[in-house]
């Protein structure tokens, strides 16, 4: 029965976790930008998906679309006034720039963060759910929401997996992270690339921040947890490997789900924090890395 | 044409050293408010704060000074919050204040208020340690007072009314208690332990969670295992995400006891009204006339800022009022003499009637509790409004719980 529980409740929050992770890992392989900003943007669809529905009473599908679309246009933003003028100014060295985007999306994120805090108060908001009502799963009563949360977020990384696998343009972004000259060498425009993989980041984040926005409830408080929590999966994972954050996704939901269980949920992420350091130790390519 | 200009200069700044003692009689008196104003629970610490000195202005101010509201964002945190004191004091110049419903952000503050001798209340942090340093160091810590319930009073008015709630009207049997790791449940959970059991409600368990904690789905399932009756709340830093969740996985026992988020209007909306049939402590809801002066308190704030004021906002509001009287009192602003008006407190506010307890008292400069003073409230969140059901002769409403809660037959 508990094992049961741990498996079930451990498979939604580790699906999320997935999904939250796979954009921020695929815009650092392709672009070689480690987004900051990233849990931040998840808030601004939560809390924005939550303000549509409700104050304009929306509903529930419209104030997600809202909060897909304002993630969209955070991610847009944080590439065009962040991350672009950094990459192509001449002042910075070449060698400091990825200190320039680290330290510029980390601000970015503040500003988010603090500007949601200001507007709608840094108390959590939760996301209107698309269904209602329980089920029983083998004795364990599971949510329809936490089932849904679940399948929309293998629905968005296999669609992800399609593009990227299957047509022209996905495969151009797989072959941006292998070989970025080459490509240019072939006639792509790698501003096009990265606009691209920057508007798939910007879905995949307001997804992800949407549905933890239902599934958990978010507040602006939880930016830099979720930007953490991104970045441990993905340095576990192996840094730019996609297939490598979804393993490690399940790693750390589980550990998670499992401390929360059977030891105490106060400490809750400690598990994978020291896993972390052994794997910097270790392993410091991670599962799957590539170097 | 230079003359005369020099002149006018030479007599301006002669008017302005003369004229100078007789503007500062009439300048106004500030009132330094520190508080959380990005969380929800803070927010009203400030607003009621400015009614309540736009009222008193409007009817001549205080020794014919008007009152000024200063107010510091602390966003919660215990170091900004020190900073704003110091700064209120040194810099403003302020002549008292009022500060934060977090009590680590107050216990923080207190050794402040005793250095810089700057009368200090909090609307409301709940630590007895608030009170018990009073206690302890009179001298030094005298300028505090505590304008909210201490802990462990909250827990006696929480166990109270589940005599009568659960166990008489519900038949309860058992509990389990659920309260966040904070200085302020400490004292909770103690007092917990020992009166539930009194009030003849058996404590299986008790669960103390992590502030952080964003995933209660553990914490319910493991309650559910354990099948009390009823989980006893002791949350403020937490509230809309595990009300959520206890709604969205329909975990079938009550959530009753202090939940200071639900406090606050917007509750409802921010949990998608999860919050239906939630039960928690008040010491003033705007739907009772706890004194004449509570709803139409709780009627203006809505006016003026579009929701009905949360917990703090009560005793934030009452607290400017008993400052200026302590300075109309003590006739000026020198804090040994205002805390000796203070001391002598006999005001009807929002919340009842408060009189401050003496010195010798463990809950030194805390408020006078019970019958004529200030007793506490049971409210619970019914379809969207927040419905007194406790003590009964002021309750507005009965119980009612969600479909998925299963009561005791």
């Amino acid at each position: 029965m508990l094992a049961l529980q741990i498996l079930i409740d451990g498979f939604a929050i580790s699906s999320l976790y997935a999904l939250g992770a796979t954009g921020f890992t695929l815009i650092f392989g392709v672009s070689g930008v480690l987004n900051l900003s990233h849990g931040a943007i998840m808030v601004v669809a939560a809390v924005i998906a939550w303000w549509v529905a409700g104050t304009f009473g929306a509903g529930a599908y419209l104030g997600a679309l809202a909060g897909v679309a304002a993630a969209l246009a955070c991610a847009f933003f944080t590439y065009s006034v962040i991350v672009r003028p950094i990459q192509n100014s001449g002042a910075i060295p070449k060698e400091e720039k990825e200190i320039f985007v680290l330290t510029g999306t980390l601000l970015w994120g503040i500003m988010l963060q603090e500007a949601v805090a200001y507007l709608f108060t840094d108390n959590p908001k939760t996301v209107r759910p698309l269904v209602d009502g329980v089920v029983m799963i083998l004795g364990v009563r599971t949510p329809w929401n936490e089932i849904l949360t679940a399948a929309l977020s293998w629905g968005a990384i296999g669609l992800l997996y399609l593009l990227v696998n299957r047509t022209r343009t996905g495969k151009s972004l797989l072959a941006a992270s292998m070989n970025p000259r080459g490509l240019t060498l072939l006639g792509f425009e790698m501003s096009n690339i990265y606009v691209l993989v920057w508007a798939i980041y910007g879905i995949l984040a307001g997804i992800a921040g949407v549905l933890l926005g239902a599934f958990l409830g978010v507040s602006s408080a939880n930016a830099g947890t979720l930007t953490a929590s991104a970045f441990s999966i993905v340095v576990l994972g192996g840094l730019g490997s996609v297939s490598g954050s979804l393993i490690a996704a399940y790693v750390v939901g589980y550990l998670e789900t499992m401390t929360a269980y059977l030891v105490s949920p106060s400490i809750r992420t400690v598990p994978v924090l020291l896993l972390l350091v052994l794997v910097v130790y270790l392993r410091p390519q991670g599962l799957l890395g590539r170097r | 044409m230079r003359i005369t200009h020099k002149i006018g200069i030479a007599s301006a700044a002669f008017g302005l050293a003369f004229a100078a003692p007789a503007a500062r009689a009439a300048d106004p008196i500030k009132i330094g408010v520190i508080a959380e104003t990005s969380a929800i629970s803070g927010v009203g610490i400030p607003n009621a704060a400015k009614m309540a000195a736009e009222e008193i202005n409007a009817k001549g101010g205080v020794n014919g000074r008007m009152i000024e509201i200063v107010d510091y964002d602390d966003h919660s945190s215990a170091a900004d919050a020190v900073r704003a004191f110091q700064r209120a004091a040194q810099q403003d110049k302020v002549a008292a204040v009022i500060a934060s419903y977090i009590s680590e952000v107050v216990l923080a503050l207190e050794p402040w208020a005793g250095r810089l001798k700057m009368p200090l209340i909090t609307p409301g942090a709940a630590s007895n340690e608030i009170t018990k340093r009073v206690h302890d160091d009179y001298d030094h810590m005298k300028y505090v007072f505590h304008g909210y319930l201490a802990s462990t009073q909250l827990s006696d008015v929480v166990c109270e009314a589940g005599k009568a709630l659960m166990v008489n009207d519900l038949k309860m049997k058992t509990a389990v208690i659920m309260s966040e790791d904070a200085a302020w449940t400490i004292p909770l959970d103690e007092e917990y332990v020992k009166c539930l059991p009194a009030s003849g409600l058996k404590v299986l368990d008790h669960i103390r969670l992590s502030p952080d904690t964003t995933d209660f789905t553990p914490i319910f399932n493991k309650i559910e295992g354990e099948k009390p009756d009823v989980i006893v709340t002791g949350i403020s830093h937490v509230g809309v995400q595990p009300t959520v969740q206890w709604q969205q996985q329909q975990v079938p026992m009550p959530m009753y006891g202090i939940a200071s988020q639900a406090t606050n209007a917007t509750f409802w909306k921010d949990t998608n009204g999860a919050a239906d049939g939630v039960i928690f402590n008040m010491v003033a809801a705007p739907d009772v006339a706890v004194t004449a002066k509570t709803i139409p308190f709780a009627k203006a704030y809505k006016e003026k800022y579009g929701s009905l004021p949360g917990y703090a906002a009560y005793q934030s509001y009452d607290e400017v009022f008993m400052w200026a009287e302590a300075i109309r009192k003590a006739g000026g602003t020198d804090p040994d003499k205002m805390v000796e008006a203070m001391e002598k407190t006999d005001y009807v506010g929002t919340i009842g009637r408060i009189e401050f307890l003496p010195k010798d008292n463990t809950f030194a400069h805390g408020m006078k509790i019970g019958e004529g003073y200030i007793t506490g409230l049971m409210v619970q969140w019914q379809n969207g409004n927040p419905v007194t059901i406790w003590p009964a002769n002021v309750a507005t409403g009965k119980m009612v719980f969600p479909a998925f809660t299963k009561l005791p037959q």
